[in-house]
């Protein structure tokens, strides 16, 4: 059971909205209220699907032992194209030009990586750079701030009693696991992280596999940036998505999936994203000041990532023996704490 | 005739000093450009007033290119900066600390900081990005921690630090802070180039694996090079403390960016193995006139600034690639 690979994820979002329900016992209420649920759970999955959404994509690009930094500035980008576009076009094109762009963002990146064969971190910190630059020219240095009603409803709008943005998010993911892991896909990514050499030479067009992943990242990121400019009714070119890679990154790794590439799980990314919303959740609720959260995100990678190291977990093993054969064990098995 | 073919080859530029050529080049470009358009960019004033404006910078650049050389990376330098700023304000100004205690303090905390990620990243073989990482989120979170908002220094040796110029002749000046970022860059260089230490940094980065069949301290050096990244981020927090005499729990966001950009358009390779301290230099030095040129232009709005280290980043990678695919 403990060896299952989403069973640490799993059992730490459990422990972490237990815990939430031990200091407020009210933490799990769930009503109707205007016709479609309310409550706790549903904020979390709500304020969550943008961060499900990047991580979804992010999990495929670190799949092929890559990463993509730019994220967060694909989410300003693509927020501020639908928000400048929406003052003269329809909600449809506006969407379509935003979501344009930015798979033209993710193929600049997959041509870095794939074609110019620039390490990801670096290829990937160009557009981390200049994004956030380009999301300012766009919308001429301000914040636009967008009333198209269809166009907030991407964010505010419920269906099935659900938070659209949520179904958005869930159908991304369900989409894309259905074509990973029905398809041969999945295990051509799974072997090009392996071993990108070995995957080319054994016939696989491993350039395109990971040119796909970057594209694939950009769309994720720009449907995320709709949902985070619809969600604030505005772009802003300096802070939407800010410490968006960051975050998408921890969730990935939270989920199990090893940054060294190889294999992936996009069900742990999720429950890696949905964990890090309940953090930032819980510090709302437990009144801790919010900006603490950083604290306790650093507190949880540590833990996660020890967890996951084999090094760590040896070593553990080994001291726990150790004090074992001796009858008398003077010291107990220390837990390194650091950052 | 060899000797002919000699001393022909010997005037062309090592292949391994082409991307440090390239930045003096974009450097001296810029600066060419600049001087020509605006008359008054091309007082001597403007290049110290870079000096002066990135000193910080360039004491965390100079750490990072540590870092960088053994092939990791330390996405915490920037948060380690605010957090020896923050540190130092509220000791100073809260807790009445005098400087000269609360200086080296806030080195130590720097630098351990540092170690406790190095120890990490070797021992538990967690990768480097992922540890700084946490390091940059519990950095930030203890800024926080001290105080939500920023705070002023009055200390008498902060201000005397910050407001006391260093005449060069000339009418020319240059800041303290500036003559400390000189010395921590000479010492790097020296520390690198001439010490087996150093060498070990470049070993390191070259092949962790054939460092460590050469019997090279391997653990010692990759556990130290993120100590220098650290107390070199915590010296650069006091550098930042002396140029603005404030400390912001916001202050120095995306430092490590314009550091890890520095350090490459320095012509450093992200790979480890490769790069010199001067490079860095240089590296900054290109930021910094890229800022000043727009701002000088005036009106070109601040966020072409970042357009522009982008382009100038892809420039200097894909040139990167190209040589290192053309030496192989």
């Amino acid at each position: 059971m403990t060896g299952h690979r989403l069973f640490w994820p799993a059992a730490a979002l459990v422990a972490l909205l237990l815990g939430n329900l031990v200091v407020s016992p009210r933490f799990f209420a769930i009503e109707i209220r205007d016709g479609h649920l309310y409550g706790n759970l549903i904020d979390i999955l709500r304020n969550g699907s943008p961060l499900i959404l990047i991580a979804v994509g992010m999990t495929l690009v670190v799949a092929t032992r890559g990463i993509d930094l730019s994220v967060g500035a694909v989410v300003a980008v693509s927020g501020a194209v639908a928000c400048v576009q929406l003052g003269s076009a329809t909600v449809l094109v506006a969407v379509a030009m935003a979501l344009g762009l930015c798979l033209v963002l993710g193929a600049w990146n997959g041509w870095l990586v794939a074609g110019l064969k620039i390490q990801p971190i670096v290829a990937t910190l160009i557009l981390m750079v200049a994004g956030r630059g380009l999301a300012q020219l766009i919308t001429g240095g301000q914040i636009v701030t967008v009333s198209s009603g269809p166009f907030l409803a991407i964010a505010g709008g419920y269906l099935l009693t659900l938070p659209l943005s949520f179904l958005i998010a869930m159908a991304v993911y369900a989409l894309t696991s259905l074509v990973v892991r029905r398809s041969a896909l999945g295990l051509l990514l799974e072997s090009v992280g392996g071993n990108p050499e070995a995957s080319r030479l054994s016939g696989l067009r491993s350039g395109r596999l990971v040119w796909l992943c970057y594209v694939f990242s950009g769309l994720c990121a720009g449907i995320a940036g709709l949902i985070i400019s619809s969600n604030v009714t505005g772009a802003d070119g300096n802070n939407a998505g800010l410490w968006m890679e960051l975050d998408a990154i921890l969730a990935v790794v939270i989920g199990g999936t090893q940054l060294t590439g190889g294999r992936f799980s996009l069900g742990g990314t999720v429950i890696g994203a949905l964990l890090i919303q309940t953090l930032t959740t819980t510090v709302y609720a437990l009144g801790i000041p919010s900006q603490e959260t950083l604290l306790f995100k650093a507190i949880v990678v540590t833990a996660v990532c020890l967890a996951q190291s084999p090094a760590f977990r040896a070593k553990l093993v080994k001291r726990r023996r150790r004090n074992e054969s001796t009858t008398a064990p003077t010291e107990p098995a220390k837990v390194e704490v650091s950052p | 005739m060899t000797a002919l073919s000699v001393r022909v080859r010997s005037y062309r530029p090592q292949r391994r000093h082409l991307p440090v050529l390239g930045a003096l080049a974009v450097l001296v470009g810029a600066y060419g450009f600049g001087a020509v358009r605006y008359p008054a960019f091309g007082s001597g004033q403007v290049v110290l007033d870079i000096f002066i404006d990135h000193a910080f910078l360039l004491v965390v650049a100079v750490g990072a290119t540590f870092v960088i050389l053994t092939g990791g990376i330390d996405l915490s330098v920037g948060s380690v900066a605010a957090l020896s700023t923050m540190a130092s304000a509220d000791l100073l100004q809260h807790r009445g600390w005098p400087a000269y205690a609360v200086i080296p303090m806030v080195l130590v905390l720097g630098a351990a900081l540092g170690c406790a990620m190095g120890l990490v990243i070797h021992h538990f073989e967690i990768q480097p990005f992922i540890v700084t990482l946490a390091g940059m989120f519990l950095a930030r979170g203890l800024c926080y921690t001290i105080s939500t908002e920023s705070i002023s220094i009055t200390d008498d040796t902060y201000t005397t630090m910050a407001q006391t110029p260093i005449p060069l002749g000339a009418g020319l000046h240059v800041s303290p802070s500036v003559v400390i970022a000189l010395v921590v860059v000479a010492i790097a260089g020296h520390v690198l180039h001439f010490t087996r230490f150093g060498r070990t940094v470049y070993a390191v980065g070259g092949s962790e694996r054939s460092a460590l069949l050469m019997g090279l301290t391997v653990a010692r050096t990759k556990v130290a090079v993120y100590t220098i990244s650290g107390l070199c981020s915590a010296l650069g927090g006091v550098l930042m403390a002396f140029y603005t005499l404030s400390a912001d729990p916001l202050g120095a966001v995306g430092m490590e960016l314009d550091a890890i950009a520095a350090v490459v358009i320095g012509g450093t390779i992200l790979t480890g193995g490769s790069g010199y301290v001067l490079g860095t230099v240089l590296g900054v030095l290109v930021l910094g006139i890229i800022q000043t040129l727009i701002t000088f232009d005036g009106t070109l709005s601040s966020w072409w600034t970042r357009i522009v280290i982008g382009a100038l980043l892809f420039v200097f990678i894909a040139l990167q690639r190209l040589i290192a695919r053309r030496s192989r």
